[in-house]
């Protein structure tokens, strides 16, 4: 059964390669190949629910409980990222199909995002801390090509930023992994976890604090978080859905919370840090979001603040807390990528991304002015939305682990997350149309539908949190982090 | 003393990368950020007068575990090597078209955005 784990990573892969080949003079394969890719890998995620297993690559079985090759694990924090992944790769690529007619070679884009969505299935998947170094690398390189890919002023300055400071964290990273092999002897998770036990040598808090920091940067804690706003909103409207939506929760804060939890072991000094960097995100994100013009980067800042709740979810260390911040996590996706093609739609319909210059756009753009205004509502956590269950589960949380201060601390986030969407609703879609405004018209179909199926997530998603599917989905996945080096015998057996 | 050495290359590499102007420092920069992480790795496998890691059948394993270097970090090294082949080339070509478009290598001319 387990044989299915490697085509999640094969699959992408293989699209990567053969797209360029065939479809360089005819947009339209590329179109059907780079679809059919990400829909056959939401088809085989969706078959792999409530499934879990280890597939040993190469046939490498363990020997007397010591790991010798490389795994693949799929438990079920892991099939939560990947219908994460899968769900918005394939909404994203039915979106670029009509958006990207105002780019150039189509052939390379999907090539390159179906490269980034195999490094995100890895690392997702993988069980194995130097093959998820390879993976998180695979995704970067094809991010830092996808934000230059207009090759514009902008673009370029971007990019070379996100590429410089992707690169130093890629670095500490590694150098994190080197530690921990000197430590322990082997780079497999399991067997990390069951060597390290309780370390307290110093160089074990080295290795800790270069996790932290060079996931950190990947997932945009402040004060890691400079590079976001300029290679998020640089890049076009799919891609920084992409990189808003699953990039930096799948090599940031997943990978992250993998390490911490299932193979170097959490504390409660490192919970704490991850609590103090999430309640700083939160605000730091939004105060920096209410002073933006430009849309795209407005909802940038916004990424930053959200990402500050899925960690401060985390840093709480409760069952109920990581649960919380991994649905937060999964609604983030959906709604976030769901501003950014709105972004992307208001673009396409009239050049611009000041929202100042737009206004009016609710009657010349109705479905993107609805879906748009039900986004908007789910991500500042107006009931019945699926924004509002998660941050009402983090708070509850938060108040049950007798952290009132960061209870309180998430409520102000919350509400003055709402003030800037008020303000970016307002200026766009009610006030009188201005210049720019006057020629819009809506966008294609496709993009609309992409659209609409996003904000049907919206509403409907916070029935996950019905007690039942809750304890099967979220809670076990919070359970199997939160269980920490139960992980090794689930995978090594005692 | 090798590791404070490693570590010192390190951290020539991270203030180059943050304090320099020019887009070509920064590269070199970041590729003596990677080689310091390189050589700590190889240096972790390596042992005095160790043998080749290659089993060849003669020498029986217990010998060959006490004397040989270790495999492992030399495999990661090829692969972070590759990696960083990549980077790097991905970080010229960027800077070139940066080039191109400001005319200049300077990062505090490259400022179209605002932070």
């Amino acid at each position: 059964m387990m044989q299915i784990l490697p085509l999640f990573v094969a699959i992408p892969l293989a699209a990567g390669f053969i797209i360029p080949l065939v479809g360089r003079k005819n947009p339209r394969l590329c179109d059907a190949l780079g679809n059919a890719t990400t829909l056959a890998l939401l088809l085989m995620a969706i078959s792999v629910i409530g499934k879990s297993g280890v597939y040993w690559v190469g046939g490498w079985l363990p020997k007397a409980g010591v790991p010798l090759g490389i795994n693949l694990v799929l438990d079920s924090t892991s099939v939560l990222m990947l219908l994460t992944i899968t769900g918005i790769s394939f909404m994203v690529t039915l979106y670029s199909i009509q958006y990207m007619d105002k780019y150039t070679a189509r052939s390379r884009f999907y090539s390159l995002f179906s490269l980034m969505v195999a490094g995100m299935i890895g690392v997702a998947l993988t069980g194995d801390l130097f093959n998820l170094y390879v993976f998180l690398e695979i995704a970067s390189i094809a991010s830092y090509a996808l934000v230059a890919f207009g090759c514009q002023h902008e673009e370029l300055e971007a990019s070379f930023r996100y590429l410089v400071l992707g690169s130093v964290s890629s670095a500490l990273i590694l150098l994190g992994i080197a530690i921990v092999y000197a430590l322990t002897g082997t780079l497999n998770m399991a067997q990390i976890s069951k060597v390290i036990g309780v370390s307290s040598k110093p160089l074990f808090y080295f290795a800790v604090a270069l996790f932290i920091s060079g996931f950190g940067l990947k997932a945009a804690l402040v004060p890691f978080h400079t590079w976001l706003p300029d290679a998020h909103p640089a890049a076009p409207a799919p891609i920084s859905a992409m990189l808003s939506g699953v990039l930096i929760k799948t090599i940031g804060i997943y990978a992250m919370a993998r390490v911490l939890f299932n193979a170097v072991g959490m504390t409660p000094l490192f919970l704490s840090v991850l609590l103090f960097l999430g309640a700083l995100s939160i605000m730091v994100g939004v105060l920096l979001a209410l002073g933006q013009d430009d849309m795209k980067r407005t909802l940038a800042y916004h990424s930053i603040s959200q990402m500050g709740y899925v960690v401060l979810g985390i840093g709480l260390g409760t069952r109920l807390g990581i649960a919380a911040a991994l649905f937060h996590l999964m609604n983030h996706a959906v709604f976030k990528t769901l501003l950014f093609l709105n972004a992307g739609s208001i673009e396409y319909a009239t050049g611009t991304r000041d929202y100042n210059k737009m206004g009016g756009l609710r009657e010349k753009m109705p479905v993107t002015g609805a879906t748009s205004l039900i986004a908007s509502m789910s991500i500042s956590g107006i009931p019945p939305f699926n924004g509002f269950w998660s941050k009402l589960f983090i708070i509850v949380a938060a108040v049950q682990a007798e952290k009132y201060g960061y209870a309180a601390w998430a409520v102000i986030g919350s509400i003055l997350t709402l003030a800037s969407f008020t303000k970016l609703q307002k200026r766009a879609f009610y006030e009188e149309p201005k210049e720019a405004a006057q020629v819009a018209k809506e966008v294609p179909v496709l993009m609309q539908a992409s659209m609409i199926g996003l904000a049907l997530l919206c509403v409907f998603m916070g029935v996950l949190w019905i007690p039942q599917i809750r304890d099967s989905f979220f809670m076990a996945a919070a359970k199997a982090l939160q269980e920490g080096f139960v992980y090794a015998t689930h995978i090594l057996g005692e | 003393m090798h590791y404070a050495l490693c570590l010192t290359l390190f951290m020539v590499g991270l203030y180059g990368v943050l304090m320099k102007r020019n887009l070509i420092k920064i590269i070199i920069s970041l590729v003596i950020l990677e080689s310091a992480v390189n050589l700590f790795l190889i240096m972790l496998g390596y042992r005095a007068k160790g043998i080749a890691p290659i089993m060849d059948g003669t020498i029986p394993p217990d010998t060959f575990v006490r004397n040989s270097v270790d495999p492992i970090p030399q495999a990661l090294v090829l692969t972070s090597i590759v990696i960083g082949v990549g980077v790097t080339a991905m970080t010229v070509a960027i800077a070139l078209r940066l080039y191109e478009r400001y005319g200049t290598y300077d990062i505090q001319e490259i400022r179209r955005l605002r932070g």
